[in-house]
């Protein structure tokens, strides 16, 4: 990623030094385009844009900046999100909270998986464009792209079951009925990681939802790309438009906003890779108290099995009393 | 005297024996603190207690060392069947020393006796009973096959429970194999230094427990200190969130319970004399110096002339005085400092159109005190209804309907806590499920059980404490 460029102008010389060039940039999405032999045939390019609400607006700001794959190959322009779009998206899942931490465990549990099934059929789609923003060879993006499906099935699998494992008939010394249960903290940003492209969003992302928060998404740098790709399966699995908002651009220029922002309760740091700016943003976060899952010191292996801990780290645990008596 | 009327009816305090000075407990052994010293005060006459040592950052620093060492040498190597059984003795003699630990306390809280012996000192026994059971039984809590102990933890504990919150932290630290650098608060460190003679008589290995007095320097020393694996806080939501900035980007676990502004909701067809008598327990219990106090009483528009009536008859049989008198209902505020802040925030109730009431209530001259108090007329924005007053306060403010009762509890910065009367049970399930807070009393208020996990949602803190939940915050999961 070239930062802070205003792609559009440098679309613009682009076409105007060169108007066929354009034609033979790498496509993300698919195959380069046509043989010599037969008659030219321009890509539709995709433009990639945030996902808020559900719907997918620019960034408020106008800009973007470039995408380019490990060999400085153009791949795209992304949008490059604000601090007002963070707001946007916050405010976003702070209103569709109560609808999908209150929907059914099975329900939500069957959102999860139809995004899976959504996943599974774009498998080439994915594949490609993670091959070509991280330079891998088809093995490995086809391999990432697998493990991301898996993932979702995973936690499609957990929300109904995480209730259980977590709660308790607690034998207080007296006649009540105790009973503790885990609820959803709210609106968590999340800072993907840049690499594992899409493997390292969905694993933030999924147990996130699964667990009932709603979530902003920071898809930093090249990561926008499969990130709004995911966000097109998203708005196709019936999952309510605001449960995920995806902003693409700077982790560094979109931190503070998140972390700073009263209405987030959570702060999911694993795309962070710098100690210090963690660090700020996790002392940002003490003003509302908000939870803090640090980055991890080494470095992460996200195609491990990720058992509970992205789960339960944004989950609290309600007690509930009542006597019993005639 | 009336015949109706109460003969004073006080507990012996011949069976403690505060010494004129107390120092630090590093190391298993009682050392001198080279940072000065303060006084414990009681609230109730205003007279000085004890000098006590306060602990300088070097002193902090000598405390983490010590229970350093006895990590790594001794407690991490002790298996959980022993460290059980330590607690279990420490336990028993809880409850061997039970009224000397519960008048003592009274002294240097100010809270009644009827509470530290019926309440505060029970539940410590039975919290660390709890806990012994789980030390050598980690593996089965759900948090995979073999569970480890985070390191040193760094505690610190407010002046509202003092003996009480000591056992909610060295509990589980010590069950899931932690060792401890413990801070009371410097207005109540009578019975923490109480506490480390228990450790010696049942002959905890030394460093297992520090104890070190001090104020807030001594407590920020302590939880900043490089060597701490853990910082456990109780206290209030501005210190609460010092913390936290500065544990920020460190590998401490940080668990945090700090403060409330609990709604108790009562609706229409609650059992009126139950629910005055919770209310009753909800705001006066230990002077309403509870973090989970129901200090916001949500009454449904329809009964609130009544039970308005039953609740001003009842505040009016309650016993304010003495706090060692077995008949004493309500005890002295904690210290001047508290007092002044209760004092400003009802001036401020006052001034902000609320219609202040109290039942006529005579005040012992000396110490601190303050009497049971509601304000009706009480609207979401007054600072009354905000702010935790932390006293005898009581703020009233009526609803309509379920969605405005829900509405007006969740409308704060807080959620530890919640109180729902009503007689019907789905409506129970329901405003249970919709109040943002980590304990729900319905039917009832202000209850604790060591195997009931206690904490908060929102800005009143993360963690539980209490029960299999509790021992998350002691474990590297």
């Amino acid at each position: 990623m070239s930062e802070k460029t205003t792609a559009e102008k440098t679309a613009k010389k682009a076409r105007a030094a060169a108007p066929e060039a354009a034609a033979s940039v790498a496509s993300p999405a698919g195959p380069k385009a046509a043989s010599p032999a037969s008659p030219v045939r321009l890509d539709v390019r995709k433009t990639y844009k945030l996902y808020i609400g559900g719907a997918f607006p620019r960034s408020e700001s106008g800009r973007s900046y470039q995408v380019t794959a490990p060999d400085g190959t153009f791949l795209a322009n992304a949008a490059l999100a604000s601090r007002k779009d963070a707001r946007d998206a916050v405010g976003k899942a702070r209103g569709v909270f109560s609808g999908w931490s209150g929907a059914t465990a099975y329900l939500r549990g069957q959102i999860l998986y139809r995004i899976a099934e959504m996943l599974e059929g774009r498998r080439a789609q994915f594949a490609a464009e993670v091959g070509s923003v991280e330079g891998l060879s088809e093995a490995k993006a086809a391999a990432q792209v697998d493990a991301a499906i898996d993932r979702w099935v995973w936690y499609a699998g957990w929300t109904d079951k995480i209730g259980q494992i977590r709660s308790a008939a607690n034998p207080v010394a007296g006649p009540f009925w105790n009973v503790s249960s885990p609820e959803p903290t709210g609106v968590v940003a999340l800072f993907a990681p840049e690499r594992p492209a899409l493997l390292g969003l969905v694993s933030v992302l999924a147990p996130a939802i699964a667990a009932g928060n709603t979530a902003v998404l920071v898809a930093p740098d090249s990561a926008a790309l499969p990130a709004v790709t995911l966000a097109e399966v998203l708005a196709t699995s019936d999952l309510p438009g605001g449960v995920v908002n995806i902003l693409t651009g700077s982790s560094a220029e979109l931190g503070k906003p998140l972390a700073e922002h009263m209405d987030v309760d959570a702060l999911d740091l694993a795309g962070i890779a710098d100690a210090g700016f963690a660090t700020s943003l996790e002392q940002m976060a003490a003003e509302n108290l908000k939870r803090v899952l640090r980055p991890s010191s080494a470095p992460a292996d996200w195609s491990e099995a990720p058992g509970t801990a992205r789960l339960t780290a944004f989950l609290e645990t309600k007690t509930v009393w009542h006597p019993v008596g005639a | 005297m009336g015949i109706f009327d109460y003969a004073p009816a006080p507990e012996s305090r011949a069976i403690v024996d505060i010494k004129p000075s107390y120092e630090l407990f590093i190391g298993g052994e009682f050392v001198p603190a080279t940072g000065g010293a303060f006084k414990s005060v009681n609230p109730a006459t205003g007279e000085a207690l004890a000098e006590i040592a306060e602990a300088s950052a070097p002193d902090v620093d000598r405390a983490v060392a010590a229970a350093r060492q006895a990590y790594e040498s001794v407690w991490s190597r002790t298996p959980g069947t022993e460290r059980a059984k330590y607690l279990f003795r420490i336990a028993r003699i809880i409850q061997e020393r039970a009224r000397e630990l519960a008048v003592l306390e009274s002294i240097d809280n100010g809270k009644p006796i009827r509470e530290t012996r019926d309440v505060d000192v029970p539940l410590v026994a039975a919290h660390f009973f709890h806990y012994a059971g789980w030390a050598d039984k980690l593996e089965f809590a759900g948090y995979g096959p073999n569970p480890r102990a985070l390191g040193v933890a760094a505690q610190v504990i407010p002046w509202n429970f003092p003996l009480l919150m000591l056992a909610w932290k060295i509990a589980p630290a010590l069950a899931c194999g932690n060792t401890v650098v413990l801070k009371p608060a410097e207005t109540t460190p009578l019975t923490a230094l109480l506490f480390a003679e228990i450790c010696q008589q049942a002959e905890l290995p030394a460093g297992v427990v520090n104890i070190v007095t001090g104020a807030g320097e001594t407590g920020a020393a302590l939880v900043a200190h490089p060597g701490v694996d853990k910082v456990a806080f109780t206290g209030s939501t501005a210190v609460g969130r010092q913390i936290a900035r500065t544990v920020a980007g460190s590998d401490k676990k940080l668990t945090l319970e700090l403060g409330g502004k609990a709604a108790n909701i009562v609706f229409d067809d609650a059992p009126i004399d139950q629910a005055v008598e919770g209310i009753i327990d909800s705001i006066f219990f230990n002077q309403g110096q509870v973090c989970c106090a129901g200090s916001r009483l949500l009454v449904q528009e329809s009964i609130q002339d009544e039970l308005l009536d039953a609740l001003r008859r009842r505040m009016g049989t309650l016993r304010l005085g003495d706090p060692l008198d077995k008949n004493t209902d309500i005890g002295a505020i904690n210290s001047a400092e508290q007092l002044a802040r209760i004092t400003e925030l009802t001036a401020a109730g006052e001034a902000e159109g609320a219609e202040r009431w109290s039942p006529p209530c005579e005040l012992p001259v000396n110490g601190f005190w303050f009497a049971p108090t509601i304000f009706t007329n009480v609207s979401a924005t007054h600072r009354i209804a905000r702010e935790e007053i932390f006293g005898p306060v009581l703020s009233v403010l009526t609803f309509r309907t379920p969605d405005e009762a829900i509405a007006k509890a969740n409308n704060t910065p807080y959620g530890l806590s919640a109180g729902v009367w009503t007689e019907k049970g789905s409506r129970i399930l329901s405003m249970a499920r919709r109040l943002r807070a980590g304990v729900v009393w319905a039917n009832t208020f202000n209850k604790f059980d060591p195997t009931s996990p206690f904490g908060g949602y929102k800005e009143s803190g993360y963690g539980r404490e209490g029960g299999l939940h509790g021992l998350e915050a002691y474990l590297d999961v």
